[in-house]
């Protein structure tokens, strides 16, 4: 084994023209961003207040920024998937060989579920919840920011794989026996096993700051069943989180394992059985789909119920229903696999308790009809994205109780039909979320508003290209055509394989939509900027703050009587009051404590995957001792004095009274 | 109305399109296939119930409580109301139990591993996917062949599944129903054809590069005669599958085209199950399955995967330690006692037919 293990300069992909131009392009981008820095002299600003931060907005943008990025790699994989299987119908061979194929696939699902979908969704959680529940930040914001790095790290690996080795070939799930040396040699498998392992790491920390954060730092007087919809929603994801994620830690430990000390939990030979590593990925898996969809179910409350203006319908059957979904969801993994050969009271048990899914599910969709029921909707940009998202979300209901039934499945397993079903339940349930989310939540996080007009034309490429790249694989699972292949040669299929790469394409003009709408906006946020806080006359806490709020959040804790907390102080008159003094705020300082662990843990991870040892100590020597120092380190806080606490709020107040005409008093 | 006079165009045009197409799972052609299909339907109707009345009801309501309207019947504080919630909670309820019926009866009824009812004699096909492709192999003929599986119409076929690689899905859609092939055990799926044609058969579970070529034809051919002929087609081969041809066709390859062994070591797929089982069955002692046929030993090997405690997948790897002993031993005894004998194909019965059949569910 030589000094840097199996890594050779034969390591890099020269022979992969897609691959060598990506770099190229990633590499010039990367150079005109670190220019722009240097030359706007934004380095210390973006070591000092960014990178270092312990501020949970900050963060919250930081991990919206990340999901952003990968967004534009998963996609790419995405509409690479779909041009390779528009050309090589008939028999053709296409551009991208099953080796290149393959990797794309794996890559893309990992990247969409893992690096695109949870950041967004954690994004959001850290962005609003503090703020929801008139917290000034979360409950450990030294390690909300070391979940940052941890997750980052996890996706630098994913990306560093890209110009060093190659990725799995397995598929997102990768299982055994396929994903074990035997099958997969190379440094792919390696890689993912690392990527999620740390990442994972990060989510579960994330879950434990937050459920000690609702259950410790509520603002005075709010009690559990007065905290926002959004707020419960993220509170059970964070549950699922804290119970799923160590499955899925212990389930890749265990891969690991196989890999690297010639174990045989999931090998062919040796006693090793892969039914294993299928039940406990799902069982961690399963409970991450509704990880992600109940913050989107809670953002979709709080979009509805604000721009109907009107209290959200059924508040109580809402939290029961989400908590109803979380239990359930631990109870149903066996769906993914009943063609394994389980009994026929084993797969009805399975399939009766995912239909039972559809109960709360349903309830929730018939609370959001009532909530807009005698309302006032104003058609913004988030609420489309909800209404695309209740007329999506529910066919893609549909299609999964179908998929729950065992002698349906038989047919539809892993077909085309099952790849709509979920892009139907996590692109039309999650990610329309997420959107909504980001065009609510935007003004509160940067201070100005988006583009409206650019944020609806994105709407309706999304949502028209959604249909059109989806529902002919409804069609094509119909037809017998069975996910991750590379070439066909069946004509039957050939035009609806052209119809869902034309729908790839339009939901590509989407995202551009989407980045020109965040150019734009930003260029004319002069004209557009928030003065108030409360843009949208917004129910719960964080519109009561400044756009963006200031770094402590609330100058004086809140006093909650009230479900829709701000409404209710509007109501009363007791918003944007002005206090006499103010007390001494204690905030955590900044630390690059976070982001030099995760760089020594990346390190770690990157020695581990090309086996090169020594580096592995070092990285685990480095993280080890920089967490003794940061756990020995007693200056960690400070006080805001009242003095400059009254000359910001005062500075604030004074602009809401200068504007407030404008806004629409509840 | 635009939007529903529009979907429900796309609706019929979909209907058609799909009606118009041949092969797939709408378009089954056995028994299997037509009660999953007609599942698949009822199913469907069912949902649709709820489904379409929510998406109405979606567009309706964000059209009809749109922001400055004419008619004014805004409630802000209104948020709660029994009976709303009650029949909420009580629509899906409802539906859900009905379907959850639908699931506990079919989930019985098409269970892969429930042989068919029928008066027709099942044959056996045993099934090895392979790095990248399908062997089939007929115990009861003592042949076998590649990427090319023929059975007659109105004959229930016992399909025996496992793999010598990674894991992958035995799929003909116009069939019915798919079961995962896993190495070191055997899975089980019974089917039929009521039609005679060749079918697409595939892996649906993806397992490397070759994956997109592992297909095979499903041949139903219209009479008895047409599949003895084509018995006899593959008889004719000279090749024999022995362990050093199916160490040949075991290593890795892609787009195989049709293969025909004329005749099949005894006990070939047991041996490949079992291959996996202990570090000291692998290929050296094969040498003793040569002389197999027949022996006691074999039945018991034969009813192995067709043990009633192995229908619980669970117990599929358990393959309980004392009876793999017993197994060895089995093994042992025959290098010991018995003289190697080449098997020629015949038309054996010990190969368990009655085991299968004789299994109540």
């Amino acid at each position: 084994m030589s000094f840097f293990g199996k890594l050779t300069l034969e390591s890099i992909p020269y022979h992969e023209p897609i691959i060598m131009v990506t770099l190229a392009v990633v590499g010039v981008i990367g150079l005109i961003i670190a220019a722009l820095i240097t030359k706007h002299q934004k380095w210390g600003v973006l070591w000092h207040d960014w990178l270092t931060s312990v501020d949970h907005k900050r963060l919250g943008i930081m991990y919206i920024l990340l999901a952003l990025v990968m967004l534009i790699r998963g996609f790419s994989d995405a509409i690479m998937m779909r041009t390779q299987q528009a050309l090589a119908t008939n028999g053709a061979a296409g551009y991208l060989p099953p080796e290149h194929y393959d990797q794309i696939f794996t890559a893309h699902g990992v990247i969409m579920i893992i690096f695109m979908a949870m950041p967004f969704m954690i994004g959001l959680m850290n962005l609003i919840l503090p703020l929801q529940i008139g917290a000034r930040d979360v409950a450990f914001p030294f390690l909300n920011n070391l979940s940052f790095w941890l997750t980052t790290s996890g996706a630098v690996l994913i990306n560093i794989s890209l110009g060093l080795g190659e990725f799995a070939k397995t598929g997102w799930v990768a299982y055994p026996p396929l994903s074990e040396l035997a099958y997969s040699p190379g440094v792919g498998v390696d890689y993912y096993i690392w990527a999620l392992q740390i990442s994972g790491i990060g989510t579960t920390l994330t879950g434990v700051n937050f459920i000690a954060t609702v259950l410790k730092m509520r603002a005075p007087g709010m009690k559990l069943m007065q905290m926002p919809i959004f707020t419960w929603t993220c509170t059970w994801a964070n549950i699922l989180i804290v119970a799923s994620f160590p499955i899925l830690t212990a389930v890749l430990g265990l891969l690991t394992l196989d890999r690297y000390l010639d174990f045989h939990f999931f090998t062919n030979d040796g006693g090793g059985n892969a039914m294993m590593y299928i039940n406990l990925f799902w069982a961690w898996g399963h409970p991450e789909v509704y990880i992600l969809i109940l913050p989107a179910f809670g953002i979709f409350s709080e979009v509805i119920s604000t721009f109907t203006s009107k209290r959200l319908f059924g508040y109580s059957s809402m939290v029961w229903a989400s908590g109803a979904i979380s239990i359930l969801g631990f109870i149903v993994w066996l769906h993914h696999f009943f063609t394994m050969g389980s009994s026929a009271n084993v797969n009805a048990f399975f399939g009766v308790m995912t239909m039972v899914i559809a109960v709360p599910t349903g309830v929730k969709l018939f609370n959001w009809l009532f909530t807009i029921y005698r309302g006032r909707l104003r058609i913004t940009v988030p609420v489309l994205w909800t209404l695309g998202f209740m007329v999506t979300f529910t066919i893609g209901g549909m299609t999964g109780v179908l998929l729950a039934v065992p002698g349906a499945d038989y047919v539809l397993h892993n077909s085309l039909f099952l790849i709509a079903h979920f892009h139907n339940t996590i692109l039309g349930g999650a990610v329309f979320g997420y959107m909504a989310g980001f065009a609510f939540w935007f003004p509160k996080a940067m201070g100005f508003h988006l583009n409206e007009r650019l944020g609806k034309a994105s709407f309706w490429c999304w949502q028209v290209g959604f249909y059109v790249a989806f529902m002919p694989l409804y069609v094509l699972g119909f037809l017998g055509m069975t996910r991750r292949i590379n070439h066909t040669d069946n004509p039957a299929w050939n035009f609806w394989i052209y119809f869902a790469a034309v729908g790839a394409f339009i939901i590509l003009a989407g995202i551009i939509l989407q980045f020109v709408q965040l150019y734009v906006s930003f260029r004319d946020r002069e004209q557009n900027l928030d003065t108030t806080g409360d843009p949208w006359n917004g129910h719960t806490l964080e519109w009561s703050t400044s756009s963006p709020p200031q770094f402590y959040n609330f100058a004086k804790l809140p006093h909650v009587s009230d479900i829709d907390a701000f409404t209710d102080m509007k109501e009363k008159g007791q918003a944007y009051q002005r206090e006499q003094t103010y007390q001494p705020i204690h905030m955590p300082k900044n630390t690059a404590s976070g982001i030099l662990i995760a760089a020594c843990i990346t390190a770690v991870g990157f020695a581990a995957i090309w086996h090169i040892w020594w580096l592995a100590i070092v990285g685990f020597a480095g993280a080890f001792v920089l967490f003794l120092v940061r756990a020995y380190d007693n200056d960690v806080d400070y006080y805001v004095q009242p003095d400059d606490v009254t000359r910001i709020e005062n500075a604030h107040l004074d602009n809401v009274t200068a504007n407030l005409t404008n806004v629409v008093r509840g | 109305m635009f939007i529903r006079k529009l979907s429900k165009a796309m609706l019929a045009t979909g209907a058609l399109m799909l009606a118009g197409c041949e092969g797939g799972v709408l378009d089954p052609k056995g028994q299997v296939g037509m009660d999953e299909k007609h599942l698949i339907i009822v199913a469907t109707l069912l949902m649709l119930i709820v489904v379409i009345p929510v998406i109405f009801m979606t567009l309706y309501f964000a059209w009809k409580y749109r922001d400055g309207r004419d008619l004014e019947i805004y409630a802000p504080k209104w948020a709660h109301s029994k009976t709303i919630e009650i029949v909420v909670w009580l629509i899906p309820i409802v539906i859900v139990i009905v379907l959850g019926i639908i699931t506990w009866d079919s989930t019985h009824k098409l269970d892969p591993y429930k042989p068919l009812e029928h008066d027709a004699k099942p044959i056996t096909v045993q099934v090895v996917s392979l790095d990248w492709k399908w062997l089939f192999i007929y115990p009861e003929y003592g042949i076998a062949s590649v990427n090319e599986l023929a059975f007659p119409t109105n004959v229930p076929v016992n399909f025996k599944i496992t793999s010598d690689t990674a894991m992958n899905s035995f799929f003909i859609p116009q069939l019915g129903s798919q079961i995962y092939s896993m190495a070191g055990m055997a899975t089980k799926l019974h089917l039929i054809a009521n039609e005679p044609g060749t079918f697409e058969g595939i892996s649906a579970n993806y397992s490397g590069a070759g994956f997109a070529g592992m297909k095979f034809n499903a041949i139903a051919t219209p009479t008895a005669d047409d599949f003895d002929a084509w018995v006899t087609k593959v008889k004719q081969q000279a090749s024999t599958l022995d362990v050093e041809q199916y160490k040949q066709l075991a290593k890795k390859s892609e787009n195989n085209p049709v293969q025909y062994f004329g005749s099949v070591q005894r006990g070939m797929f047991n041996y490949i199950v079992m291959q996996y089982m202990h570090p000291d069955s692998n290929m050296k002692s094969m040498g003793s399955m040569e002389g197999m046929e027949g022996m006691e030993g074999m039945h018991d090997m034969g009813n192995m995967e067709g043990m009633e405690g192995m229908h619980d997948m669970g117990n599929m790897e358990g393959m309980d330690h004392a009876q793999h002993m017993q197994h060895m031993q089995h093994m042992k005894d025959m290098d010991a006692g018995q003289h190697s004998q080449h098997s020629t194909p015949s038309h054996s019965t010990t190969e368990p037919s009655s085991t299968v059949s004789g299994e109540a569910e």
